[in-house]
């Protein structure tokens, strides 16, 4: 078993870049090849499969259900005038006003009522108009008729008429967007953005905690450590799966071209960001690589401390909620541009990247993206150096584990963990 | 390295024997290393003259592994100091050091060439290069046929094999075992044991540690018997055995005789035999007393000390009791 003489003739000490480009690769092309990646390339199916099954059930029980209606008891004339008037301006108003059903065709003279009728109804019937088209009277819950008076008195001002009068036909102008919406719509553009980032960061997060436990589990995490410093290590990871996110994302982003392409006329458009489209997905581009490695680097140092997944998953769950309420901090934080609240959601460095992908969506201005980027990655520095630190102190020991005050003889060390 | 001025008086007082003419592959004053309260490592002074076969010895949780995490950089000593290779930081000098570690490790969906590469590579040799030495190093040790199997289709065995060329890919000038015997069978430690004197004789220096005092006995130049966190012994492993006085074996015809009073007091009889420590005059004046007293020379046998005895004297009988119970872990068959 003996190897050539010693000879340093094609090596030299590894930079920590090269430390971390030896790592990173070796993740890489292990997880790509492997199928976790499958799995994760799946991933965002099972949202949209959920979504459309979702959707499918609501419509199916939203048409089982039958809309309620207005039962007319009026003078027989009337009650047709009225039912034609409804029908004449539902088609160009849309389906929002009430249907009318007659219940009783009244002769001149005779009176009924329409309580009694309310009461002996059964089916969809919600209330009962009955009166003259001068003065019409709605019976029924006071909700529900305070919602249809106006339907109502319009149906009765256009029955009064002996025909549908012709309305002028309005020219059609479009614009990009309405100066009054650009805000409303910037919003929504920014919650989405701020969703997928979120999402896409958890699901990246949780992985490469899984591949660091499963490292330790291998007991090669002792091999690595001696080679290189652990911090080349933790930024090899990190960054392993940031490569193999990009991908993932990539693929998704192909994927999801092609059909936009297919269904260009079937999908809404989406409201132009404030630093427009290009620079808005660079930006989330950047922002999730910042938000992965933040969340990344504080799972890492949890797995420095955990020995098994149920450690991990006990010692994950505090950081996940933490992540999920700053998500929501800084979803709050983007309805109000300007303010101190939302200052503090982009200077908070796990806030930070979707307060800051908001803003971009909102807000024009370049520059303070470029300070959000350094800051967060000083962060990820720090975050790295103290999940190396806990690394080395806390598993890198042979010795008893928690044994306080006075050394015990070996039998008591010999029982002790080793990695 | 050589006449270091670190080679502190503290080193002496503990034992330790150092080789001034020779240049110190490690060198380690005063290493101290506490966990939670509970001391692991506690003032370890070590001296490993480079291309020797160095051995660390103790039971486990005696220190051994702390001791060599800490030369190589895995966690940093509370204090003390350490010089691997020349160099106060032991990552700058990873590309010339090789190590397996107690619990061995690979990944088990990598090919046994690329496992080889890749620890390659994480000391520093071109990843294309150690695909062509893993390549070279399996067909020469009889696991060309392994080559391309995953990690996971080979026996614990041939992974352990393969994590062992893995160290040596690089050709590092260092190369430290923790305890890379166990779990090893008859054949490969045996094989182990000759590419441990191979690599020494190519002028790296070897270290490891073990619980199992036959391995350094045969294999190491010198060694540090660990016990407790401390190292009481660190010299060449003859200094050790010289601890303890040989033992003579003697068997007379007679029993009595005048001839008793040249055994030493605490002679211990057993039938003809009687076993007692060499004076320190020597064989020579006893031999005298005994034919000059008729005392009937059967035999006479003077037996140097072993490491076991030197270890039991040295560390003490709780620290050999210790190694005694590990021995289980000795050549599978």
């Amino acid at each position: 078993m003996i190897p050539d003489s010693h000879d340093d003739s094609h090596q030299g000490r590894l930079s920590a870049l090269s430390a971390a480009w030896v790592v990173a690769r070796r993740d890489f092309t292990a997880i790509l090849f492997s199928r976790t990646f499958f799995f994760f390339l799946l991933g965002p199916l099972f949202p949209l499969i959920v979504g459309a099954l979702a959707g499918s059930v609501g419509n199916q029980v939203e048409h089982s259900t039958e809309r309620p209606e207005v039962g007319v008891i009026m003078i027989g004339a009337e009650a047709d005038a009225m039912v034609r008037a409804r029908d004449g301006l539902a088609d160009r108003l849309g389906q929002d006003l009430p249907g009318l059903i007659v219940l009783k065709r009244l002769a001149p003279g005779e009176h009924a009522d329409p309580a009694a009728a309310m009461a002996g109804k059964e089916g969809n019937i919600a209330a009962i108009l009955s009166g003259s088209l001068e003065a019409p009277v709605l019976t029924g819950p006071r909700d529900q008729i305070a919602a249809w008076s106006g339907d109502v008195a319009m149906i009765a001002a256009q029955a009064k008429q002996a025909s549908v009068a012709p309305w002028p036909q309005v020219r059609l102008e479009t614009t990009v967007s309405s100066r009054v919406n650009d805000r409303k719509s910037r919003l929504r553009t920014a919650q989405g953005a701020q969703t997928l980032l979120f999402l896409l960061t958890m699901m990246l997060a949780g992985m490469v905690l899984s591949n660091l436990v499963e490292e330790k589990a291998n007991k090669i995490i002792e091999v690595l450590a001696a080679a290189i410093p652990m911090e080349a290590v933790f930024f090899g990871k990190l960054f392993a799966m940031l490569g193999v996110s990009l991908v993932g994302i990539a693929t998704w982003a192909a994927v999801g071209g092609g059909l936009y392409m297919l269904a260009e006329s079937a999908v809404p458009s989406l409201p132009d960001p404030a630093v427009g489209w290009p620079m808005l997905v660079l930006l989330g581009i950047l922002y999730f690589s910042m938000a992965y490695l933040l969340l990344g680097s504080v799972f890492l140092s949890i797995g420095s401390l955990a020995n098994t997944v149920r450690e991990v998953q006990t010692l994950s769950m505090p950081v996940t909620m933490m992540q999920l309420m700053l998500f929501f901090f800084a979803t709050y934080a983007m309805t109000q541009p300007g303010s101190t609240i939302e200052m503090v959601a982009a200077l908070f460095p796990f806030s930070s990247p979707f307060a800051m992908l908001a803003r971009a969506a909102q807000d024009p201005a370049l520059l303070p993206h470029l300070g959000a980027v350094l800051w967060q990655g000083l962060w990820v520095l720090l975050l790295v150096r103290l999940g190396s630190g806990l690394f080395r102190m806390r598993v890198m020991k042979s010795g008893a584990q928690g044994s306080k005050g006075k050394r015990r003889w070996w039998p008591a060390r010999r029982r002790a963990a080793k990695l | 390295m050589t006449g270091n001025p670190h080679q502190s008086d503290r080193a002496r007082q503990s034992g330790a024997e150092l080789p001034f003419d020779r240049p110190l592959a490690i060198e380690a004053r005063g290493l101290v290393k506490r966990f939670e309260g509970f001391t692991a490592v506690d003032g370890v002074d070590l001296s490993v003259p480079a291309g020797s076969v160095y051995g660390i010895l103790g039971p486990n949780g005696a220190g051994k592994t702390t001791t060599l995490r800490m030369l190589l950089g895995i966690i940093d000593p509370d204090s003390g100091y350490r010089r691997i290779l020349g160099s106060d930081r032991p990552h700058d000098v990873a590309h010339a050091i090789g190590y397996l570690p107690e619990e061995r490790g690979l990944y088990p969906s990598m090919k046994a060439t690329e496992a080889i590469a890749f620890l390659g590579a994480l000391r520093g040799l071109p990843l294309k290069e150690g695909r062509r030495r893993a390549h070279e190093l399996l067909e020469r040790h009889g696991l060309g046929y392994a080559a391309d199997r995953q990690i996971r289709q080979l026996s614990k065995g041939m992974a352990q094999q393969v994590q062992i060329l893995g160290t040596l890919v690089h050709r590092p000038r260092l190369v430290i075992f923790d305890e890379p015997f166990s779990g090893l069978d008859a054949l490969n430690q045996g094989k182990l044991e000759a590419m441990m004197r191979g690599l020494a004789q190519d002028g790296a220096t070897v270290i490891f540690s073990t619980h199992v005092i036959a391995h350094a006995e045969r294999l190491c130049d010198e060694v540090a018997i660990i016990a407790g966190g401390k190292v009481p012994f660190a010299g060449p492993v003859d200094l050790a055995r010289d601890r303890i006085p040989a033992q003579v074996r003697l068997e007379t015809r007679a029993l009595q005789g005048a001839w008793r009073a040249a055994l030493p007091a605490d002679v211990r009889q057993d039938g003809q035999f009687w076993h007692f420590a060499l004076p320190d005059s020597g064989i020579e004046p006893l031999l005298r007393a005994l034919i000059a007293g008729e005392a009937g020379i059967l035999s006479l046998s003077i037996e140097r000390a072993g490491l076991h005895d030197a270890f039991v004297a040295i560390a003490g009988e709780a620290a050999a009791r210790a190694l005694e119970e590990e021995k289980p872990e000795e050549p599978r068959r």
